[in-house]
């Protein structure tokens, strides 16, 4: 996901200042050889999406992010928290303080305990975190079949492939006689999923407890103007970038500072080599 | 070149301060201390280093302000820093890349010093400063990565905690001790933040040793040959200053890169699913700086015919075998002044050296690009050869070599091969060729 702006960073740097850039590129492209081959296990490669947020010049589009909390609240919240994520956060992707507290309202969480020190519960704050939607891990696995959904707030950031992957994985289930013909399990027999369990091309072993979260065009109908049709791609790649911002809700200032820093350095490496040049004159044979 | 005298300072107030501590005339001598002329790039990792150490400390400072050193919290609180503290999330990029970086930057370091062996006599106590120095980054590192409280924290400490359980007689009460427990939780992460906080200090100190060391017997260079004057040095300032504030330049561009472009790009994506005690990850692997000796570890199977050759036939355990290779691997330096054994320190003037040097470094890359392979076949026999290359360069090629190899001619002295009157050092090697 994040290879090719780094590629091009690299590139750049190595046309302004080419001799002593060799070395350290040479090291940078060490881990690079060996690194990914620990993300792919037998899965396989997720679809290629044009993100907006892809790139050195990536950029959300905020609008896409509010469809995806949508699909994400209407479809993926039934299931899966968002704990690391505050009812807060969402001014940053343009929602009103009124949007947002009707959003956290709709939940209860713990609140001080009474005169009597009874327990006692209150709505949801903007200050609060999304509520999850079961009260326990248990609570968890017995609505679904044994395997707690897991939190979403970093999805993108924890599976090799990211936004790319968790896209492809929604998108990604195939029929029972589909699984049977293409995918083998570990003894080498065609791949059955067992009761409860669904057939997923980008899940490594294709086994996978979820089901099907995205099914029909439509499932979700947009509230904003101008909003593109729900098709089934399109509310999964909604809630894919929703998500990639959940994940890293600072990417666009990472990106853009990251822009400041490198022309500073440029500029200030440029200095740098002319002043070394000036200096060496003074040395004849200094290296 | 410059000329002034360089000695008592003259201003009243710094006299009075030098006569009672030398501390302006310990300045005056780093900055003005006679270097070789002729350093090429390869000079530049050792400050770069420094300044590595230096980002690390200040921005690990900075977090250890925000994080809590809690199994249930220390995940949640390294998130908090990432979505909560003002720019945390630039300070934790600084901090993790940092640390890739550092280790590259030290690795070439290394590599620097095997090409022109500056581990040579008098660089001796300098060099093994540095392999002490090795060591201690090792450690801290790997206690850093455990602090996140990730899948691959909890995994990794837990793999490389149990080695030490490998000892025989004490092992199980040194793991005991080394966990505060029965297993990896709490009182672990508790004891590996404090080591983390204080090691980065202790590395401080022996970098001091490491550069007073330096300034007594005088850097290296790529001729490998002593200066015999004052025609083949120059003053550290500014002409090293400066050219290490270019290097700098450069080396901050690809830090940068990587921090605010492919921030997570050397990481391992499973380090942002919580620590789950139940659940082991489908492969296990260290940070990239940690694959080569992973691979080395690995390599010692119960099956692996070196090993019963060697070992085994006496009943030493595999496990144990591959700790001790695993640290063997970085403790070989410290002999290295002995198994190479060349009166020339410059693999410029030592042909068949300079072969093996590639080779070994070629082999390095090959040990890393294993570690990151699930231990299956084919690649635990290619980790095995590469293990079996790794130690054979240093205790059979070396002493080899440096007995048998006829070096090339030397140049008379530096000023005369980098002003023109030597003939000897004009063709550069490959990695010279960055200069």
């Amino acid at each position: 996901m994040i290879r090719a702006p780094i590629r091009s960073a690299n590139r750049t740097i190595r046309r302004l200042a080419a001799p002593a850039v060799l070395a350290a590129g040479l090291a940078a492209g060490a881990p690079f050889a060996t690194l990914p081959a620990h993300a792919a296990g037998d899965a396989v490669a997720p679809k290629e999406v044009a993100w907006t947020f892809n790139g050195v010049f990536g950029r959300y589009n905020y609008e896409q992010l509010r469809r995806g909390l949508q699909v994400y609240r209407e479809v993926c919240a039934a299931c899966h928290g968002l704990r690391l994520v505050a009812y807060r956060d969402l001014a940053a992707i343009g929602l009103s303080e009124a949007q947002i507290r009707a959003i956290a309202g709709e939940k209860e969480v713990a609140g001080e305990p009474d005169e009597e020190g009874e327990p006692t519960t209150r709505p949801a704050e903007a200050k609060d975190r999304f509520v999850d939607p079961f009260p326990n891990v248990q609570a968890a696995m017995a609505s679904n079949n044994g395997a707690a959904p897991p939190d979403l707030s970093l999805m993108v950031k924890a599976r090799g492939g990211g936004a790319d992957y968790v896209f492809s994985l929604m998108t990604g289930y195939v029929s029972e006689a589909a699984c049977k013909k293409e995918f083998k399990d570990s003894q080498g027999k065609p791949l059955v999923p067992a009761e409860g369990q669904y057939c997923n091309t980008y899940m490594p072993g294709h086994i996978i407890a979820m089901a099907p979260p995205i099914t029909e065009d439509g499932q979700v109908e947009y509230e904003e103007k101008g909003a593109p049709a729900a098709s089934v791609d399109q509310m999964a790649k909604d809630v894919t970038a929703f998500l990639a911002w959940a994940a890293e809700p600072y990417m666009v200032e990472r990106k853009r500072m990251g822009i400041k820093v490198m022309l500073f350095l440029l500029l200030f490496t440029g200095f740098m080599y002319a002043i070394y040049r000036q200096v060496k004159k003074d040395v004849k044979g200094q290296a | 070149m410059s000329t002034r005298a360089h000695g008592a300072p003259r201003n009243r107030t710094l006299k009075w301060i030098d006569d009672r501590m030398p501390i302006v005339s310990l300045v005056e001598h780093s900055l003005y201390y006679p270097v070789p002329r002729n350093l090429n790039y390869m000079w530049n990792f050792g400050s770069l280093a420094g300044l590595s150490l230096i980002i690390l400390i200040v921005t690990g400072i900075v977090l250890s302000m925000h994080y809590t050193p809690h199994t249930d919290y220390a995940f949640d609180s390294v998130e908090r820093i990432m979505r909560d503290v003002n720019y945390g999330w630039l300070i934790r990029y600084v901090h993790t890349n940092g640390a890739s970086m550092f280790f590259i930057v030290v690795y070439l370091h290394v590599f620097r010093g095997l090409y022109y062996g500056s581990f040579k006599a008098p660089r001796e106590l300098l060099w093994w400063l540095g392999v002490v120095i090795l060591f201690l980054m090792m450690a801290t590192a790997f206690m850093g990565y455990v602090l996140p409280w990730g899948q691959m924290s909890f995994w990794a400490a837990k793999v490389i905690t149990s080695m030490v359980g490998a000892v025989p007689l004490i092992g199980e009460a040194l793991t005991e001790l080394l966990w505060g427990g029965f297993t990896v939780d709490n009182p672990t992460l508790n004891r590996f933040y404090s080591l983390h906080y204080l090691l980065p200090f202790v590395i401080f100190g022996v970098v001091i040793l490491h550069i007073w060391a330096l300034h007594t017997v005088k850097a290296n260079n790529p001729l490998g040959i002593d200066m015999k004057g004052p025609q083949d040095s120059v003053e550290f300032h500014p002409y090293y200053t400066v050219k290490d504030l270019f290097g700098t330049g450069v080396f901050l561009l690809v830090f940068a890169a990587f921090v605010f472009y492919a921030p997570n790009y050397l990481g391992h994506p499973d380090n942002y699913i919580q620590a789950d005690p139940l659940k082991t990850p489908p492969h296990i692997v260290p940070e990239w700086y940690f694959l080569p000796y992973y691979t080395i570890l690995r390599s010692f199977t119960d099956d692996w015919w070196l090993f019963q050759v060697l070992l085994g036939w006496w009943g030493m355990e595999a496990k144990l075998a591959g700790v001790l290779a695993m640290a063997g691997a970085v403790a070989v330096l410290f002999v290295l002044p002995w198994l190479d054994t060349s009166k020339v320190r410059s693999a410029r003037f030592r042909p068949v050296y300079r072969v093996f040097f590639w080779l070994f470094v070629i082999d390095c890359l090959i040990l890393g690009w294993i570690g990151a392979q699930p231990a299956e076949q084919p690649w635990t026999a290619i980790g095995q050869w590469a293990t079996i290359w790794y130690f054979a360069h240093f205790l059979v090629i070396l002493p080899l070599v440096s007995r048998t190899e006829r070096p090339r001619p030397l140049p008379h002295s530096i000023s005369q091969s980098v002003l023109g009157g030597g003939s000897a050092a004009t063709a550069a090697s490959p990695m010279e060729a960055t200069t």
